[in-house]
């Protein structure tokens, strides 16, 4: 079972993000990652594009699905990870670090506090599970 | 490559590509000597083709053998079971292949003269009065290609219905147990997309419907029996409460196996619905197709219907109207697919009122009996009573040996059986979807069951040999995850 660091937020959509002031870094949780199955392509924005909290800003595509990704704030892509287009498998291995997505600039700090905490989102999870 | 002698091999083992057995200077074809003074090739200059380069070079029985011996590798209809939830793969009946070949229907032109025309223009009138009389509806068009573009053909005839009222609103609700054609026909015609969750019976949520169904909801797109193959008994209520907001309710008729001869969505609030002639009425499904998927509506709606719609003149000739000022336009080229009319109209005929009835009612039946013969050992994914279908989840053996749904279905395969559905619908973890229709045998159906069953037992005992099947094929388990992250799409030499 996969750890949910403490410092990350957390939405129901199963997006993480670990903010450092005003920049945050996004990814799936390993919640989705298990629940997807092994994922074969991720399709991710550019540099620079607008993403909007709660909007969809790419998809995860696995043997199983093809998934939107959701934002869980508004800001700026600043980076992507674009060692995913050659090893999808990382979001699979390590969904919480090395499989992270996109690097975003936030416009406004403070909407990170409308997402769940670590604990609060395993108790959601534990929730939906069958 | 293999030594043995290709008689032994062809009935067993794999067949090579075509690359693979060519052999240089082989053809065939024989061209005769020319008799006219070569062309200028150079000419041409660099827009000259050159020859493909690597292109197989057989002979004419060698080409044959092998195209014929793919062809017995096929596992269809006629060969067996074929329980592939929410596709209806019924029989094909021989009548429907005899009425399409008939000269004067299959040598039919499109373009023939309206007078030389009223054979088929009758057959495709009479279609129509059939469908109408078994969905309840108003009027009808026969022309969308399948089934989504019938979806996409209802909701555009929505979208022109509310544009008339004065707005087409924003959304579309669809339910998460829904096809994904569903929300792919909504967000193609113009909305945006409100997922309604389904209740803890597998059915819609009224009080979430409540909540949704706000006055910028166009439609409610819903599937009866829905693709857990449960009815939904709030219909009505769901219609009236879809109507008094000023919504339509359109149906998804993938599942109107279930209803056909007993229940009838125009009576129970559909406004727009389309059917698939290559479920429901027995034309070929899959690779035989082509579709068909004619659009059902309320009179409200009738002006919108796509050109030309078929109407009479004054002196009862039937003709196709293209002077329709208010119509969504044509949906398809000349008369939707012809031959799938003809045949369905084969099906309704020979069958009968009373025969359509029994069918239905023997899908219903037979769904059940696989029901209630192996809900001891796979777990109902939802304990409301079915129909047509019915759904089971892999969760008892994916928590005794982590076998799942795609596992049995693929061990299946070496009990000489078609795979059901495996994961959809998606609000059912584990998915394992059986739709035998009213074609199976007691017999077959038995066997099946028995197969199922012994596969439930060899979780317990052996589940290695269910994970890695299957292993009586010509080609074993792909490697499907490399496969899709590694796509090899071109044959090469190496």
């Amino acid at each position: 079972m996969s750890d949910y660091p403490s410092s990350y937020r957390f939405t129901r959509d199963h997006e993480w993000i670990a903010v450092e002031g005003a920049k945050g870094k996004i990814g799936i949780t390993s919640y989705a990652q298990s629940e997807l199955g092994d994922v074969v392509y991720v399709e991710l924005p550019k540099v620079g594009d607008a993403v909007t909290a709660g909007a969809s800003f790419g998809t995860v595509e696995s043997v199983k699905a093809v998934s939107e990704i959701f934002s869980p704030v508004t800001g700026t892509v600043t980076e992507i990870n674009a060692h995913l287009n050659n090893a999808p498998e990382t979001l699979n291995q390590d969904p919480h670090g090395e499989g992270w997505l996109i690097k975003v600039s936030l416009n406004d700090p403070a909407e990170v506090e409308k997402l769940l905490s670590a604990e609060d989102y395993q108790t959601f999870i534990s929730s939906q599970q069958h | 490559m293999s030594t043995t002698p290709r008689a032994a091999r062809h009935i067993v083992q794999n067949e090579e590509l075509l690359f693979e057995i060519s052999e240089p200077g082989k053809a065939a074809y024989q061209l005769p000597e020319l008799d006219v003074p070569p062309a200028n090739v150079a000419a041409l200059g660099e827009r000259a083709r050159s020859d493909i380069a690597g292109f197989p070079e057989l002979s004419e029985i060698e080409i044959i053998r092998h195209f014929t011996r793919l062809s017995t590798w096929n596992y269809g209809v006629d060969t067996g079971l074929y329980p592939l939830g929410s596709c209806t793969m019924k029989y094909n009946p021989r009548v429907n292949e005899f009425v399409a070949r008939l000269d004067a229907i299959a040598g039919a032109h499109p373009l023939q003269p309206e007078e030389l025309s009223q054979g088929a223009l009758r057959i495709m009138d009479l279609l129509s009065q059939y469908l109408l009389e078994i969905c309840g509806m108003d009027a009808i068009t026969l022309q969308p290609a399948a089934g989504a573009q019938g979806e996409l053909t209802g909701i555009l005839l929505i979208r022109a219905a509310l544009q008339a009222r004065g707005n087409a609103r924003r959304l579309v609700l669809i339910p998460d147990s829904a096809h994904g054609t569903n929300p792919a026909t909504a967000a193609i015609a113009g909305y945006e997309i409100a997922k309604l969750s389904s209740n803890a019976q597998g059915t819609v949520d009224m009080a979430s419907l409540d909540r949704l169904m706000t006055d910028q909801v166009a439609a409610l797109m819903l599937t009866n029996p829905n693709t857990l193959g449960i009815f939904e008994e709030d219909i009505h209520r769901i219609a009236d409460l879809v109507h008094q907001r000023g919504g339509f309710l359109y149906m998804d008729g993938a599942n109107m196996n279930a209803l056909v001869g007993r229940a009838r969505p125009g009576d129970f609030g559909v406004d727009v619905m389309h059917l698939n002639l290559h479920k429901t009425f027995s034309t070929p499904h899959g690779g035989g197709g082509p579709g068909s998927g004619p659009v059902a509506v309320k009179a409200e709606l009738e002006p919108f219907l796509p050109t030309p719609v078929l109407t009479r003149r004054p002196n009862g000739a039937l003709t196709l109207e293209e002077d329709r000022p208010h119509s969504i336009g044509r949906m398809r080229a000349f008369a939707g697919s012809f031959g799938m009319l003809v045949r369905a109209l084969a099906y309704i005929m020979a069958n009968g009122s009373d025969g359509l009835k029994q069918t239905t009612e023997d899908a219903v039946l037979n769904a059940n009996y696989i029901r209630t013969r192996l809900k001891d050992v796979y777990a109902l994914s939802y304990d409301t009573p079915t129909m047509h279908e019915c759904v089971f989840s892999d969760k008892l053996q994916a928590r005794k040996a982590d076998v799942h749904t795609g596992d049995i279905a693929k061990r299946l395969i070496d009990y000489g059986f078609h795979p059901y559905t495996v994961s959809f619908p998606l609000i059912a973890p584990g998915a394992m979807m059986i739709e035998p229709t009213e074609s199976a045998s007691k017999r077959e159906l038995d066997e099946f069951i028995a197969a199922l069953r012994a596969i439930a037992q060899e979780v317990d005992t052996e589940p290695e040999t269910v994970k890695t099947a299957p292993h009586t094929t010509r080609v074993s388990r792909m490697d499907e995850v490399a496969a899709a992250r590694k796509p090899r799409l071109r044959w090469t030499e190496d």
